[in-house]
């Protein structure tokens, strides 16, 4: 079976920085994965609706009503990194 | 007795009797854990300190004083959860899932984490970061998966009872490796609110216990409508208990002859077929039914768990919780903390289910893959129009060696073959204990038995697991420790 994917492409979409020897274990893995997968191509389905989701669930609204929230602090205590009552990353716009 | 055998029933009625006693029960479990737990690691980390002892205006609670431990992918508020990844590492949660608030209004400790594969990706509890956990019956086999920590700490009595979450089998596998009773409820009974998500469309939380008046007992506190889950179900949850102790005359039960065919161990199929002659010993009336479309369970499981999966594990990125690697420039901060975060698994997950998901293969993959789940339910629903339940091996072996099938992903997915298609459907499924798996050589490995019901008729599952275990009482087999 020829490969259908592009191993370096697929890591960059997920945000992978996949070392050499991974990419290459990977690409096995997934070639074959895929291999078996396609017993589904053998099945007519032309008429058939998909399930997405078992349940009839229609639209589930609440009313919108504010709540207090006191997370905040208690989400910052353990991020990676903080600054006051914000997530701290790094610098994402560059100096003119 | 000891007092960390004690099943939920008789730990209630040993504290009711003698509050101090919950107490103890904690110290006893404690003990336990020291004893036996550095063979099996179960526990990733466990609570002594938090004893909530009985006070007289909760006498009414239904677990007032007993320890319940939870698979480490349920948030617990202050307390670490990391779902056996590294990339959550000091990942401190801010609130309680829905599943364990309502524990602790039930009057339950939360007792200890139970070890799981990362992200419940797996079927054998080895591809946590924090190494295997081992099976009781026999160290050198895996205790099934994801959710092996907990079915593992109930068989080896230092849990009274455990949840874990099934999007493909994780709850009944390991409760059918292990010995011990695992129910996957209805999608939608159990609130997911605080269940770190794999799977959004096929997980479900449920119980792992010793008994199965035990798992109704637990369902009857976790069951029901939360307005934080919108996929819960507004539907009223009966008293699980009132099916139990009922006899199971007049009842219709389904054996699908694709779940008896090849690659079932013939040890499984015996005990299975001997199980299926104590229900007809007790008046239920068994039929042949037939699901053609069971044997794409596993493609059409591996299209659409992995596209979900893809999809939910997005969001870790380094920069709110757990693991972040420095980095000057972000886009690089991102790529490297999801490489060093993630297991192999979960990076075959990602890859594989935005593959599905992308421009040019969508419909061959994805939609493809959704539109036999659709025929893998109507195969339930056209065979539930005529029996009340079906009845099959849990898994196609008995537990397998620690490292056996690690190097074979698909062979491992296969693993998962009778269980998958319940998660599809959407229908609640149980394993529970039916006999040993027996060489004369190394020491024999429980056997599991599956029951599956329509959406929302556990009760009859109960009825029929509770009837078939008081005739057998496996659960009074103990594994050697």
């Amino acid at each position: 079976m020829s490969q259908k994917f592009d191993i370096q492409q697929l890591a960059e979409l997920v945000r992978l920085n996949l070392k050499p020897d991974e990419r290459a274990k990977l690409s096995r893995d997934l070639e074959k994965i895929l291999a078996y997968v396609e017993q589904l191509q053998t099945l007519e389905t032309d008429q058939v609706q998909p399930t997405s989701h078992v349940l009839q669930i229609e639209n589930v609204f609440r009313k919108d009503i504010v709540k207090p929230s006191k997370v905040r602090e208690s989400v910052l205590k353990y991020a990676p990194k903080r600054s006051n009552q914000f997530f701290k990353v790094p610098k994402v716009i560059e100096e003119t | 007795m000891e007092l960390f055998r004690l099943t939920i029933k008789q730990a209630q009625e040993v504290v009711r009797k003698t509050p101090k006693q919950a107490g103890e029960l904690l110290q006893a479990l404690t003990k336990r854990i020291g004893q036996v737990d550095s063979k099996l690691k179960a526990y990733v980390r466990f609570n002594p300190n938090h004893i909530q002892l009985p006070k007289r205006s909760d006498q009414n609670a239904p677990l007032l004083g007993i320890p319940i431990s939870v698979k480490d992918n349920m948030v617990t508020q202050d307390w670490e959860t990391t779902c056996g990844s590294k990339i959550l590492k000091g990942f401190v949660p801010p609130y309680d899932a829905t599943v364990i608030k309502k524990l602790k209004e039930a009057g339950a400790t939360i007792f200890g984490k139970c070890n799981m594969d990362e992200f419940a990706f797996g079927s054998s509890c080895e591809t946590s970061c924090f190494g295997p956990t081992r099976n009781p019956w026999n160290v050198d086999c895996v205790p099934g998966g994801s959710s092996g920590g907990s079915a593992a700490a109930v068989a080896s009595d230092t849990a009274i009872a455990a949840l874990g979450s099934d999007t493909g089998g994780s709850i009944r596998q390991p409760a059918s490796f292990c010995g011990v009773v695992g129910l996957k409820p209805t999608y939608g009974r159990v609130s997911r609110y605080g269940l770190v998500a794999f799977g959004s469309s096929l997980d479900q939380i449920g119980p792992i216990t010793k008994t199965v008046e035990d798992a109704a007992i637990l369902l009857n506190v976790i069951a029901g409508h939360d307005e934080c889950d919108s996929t819960s179900a507004d539907i009223p949850v009966p008293d699980y208990t009132s099916f139990l102790g009922k006899n199971v005359k007049g009842l219709k039960i389904g054996l699908p002859k694709e779940y008896f065919a090849e690659g079932l161990n013939p040890q499984v199929e015996r005990k299975v077929k001997e199980a299926i002659t104590v229900l007809r010993d007790l008046g239920a009336g068994c039929v042949e039914v037939s699901l053609p479309y069971m044997k794409y369970a596993v493609a059409v499981y591996y299209v659409v768990a992995v596209a979900e999966a893809s999809s939910n594990l997005g969001r870790f990125d380094g920069v709110q919780y757990g693991l972040r690697a420095e980095n000057s420039n972000l886009r690089d901060m991102y790529f490297e903390t999801r490489n060093q975060g993630f297991g192999a698994e979960a990076k075959r997950r990602i890859l594989l289910g935005t593959f599905v998901l992308s421009a040019g293969y969508y419909d061959a993959y994805y939609l493809k893959g959704l539109k036999v789940r659709t025929l893998i339910k109507q195969d339930f629903d056209r065979v539930f129009e005529k029996v009340d339940l079906i009845l099959g091996p849990t898994s196609p072996t008995p537990a397998f060696k620690v490292g056996e099938l690690t190097s074979d992903p698909l062979a491992m997915y296969l693993s998962d073959i009778y269980t998958i298609s319940a998660n599809l459907a959407g229908i609640p499924a149980m394993s529970i204990p039916c006999g040993f798996s027996r060489d004369g050589v190394t020491p024999p490995l429980p056997i599991g038995l599956q029951l599956m019901a329509k959406p929302f008729e556990e009760g009859t599952i109960f009825r029929a697991a509770s009837a078939y275990e008081q005739a057998t009482k496996w659960y009074e087999q103990k594994p050697k420790l």
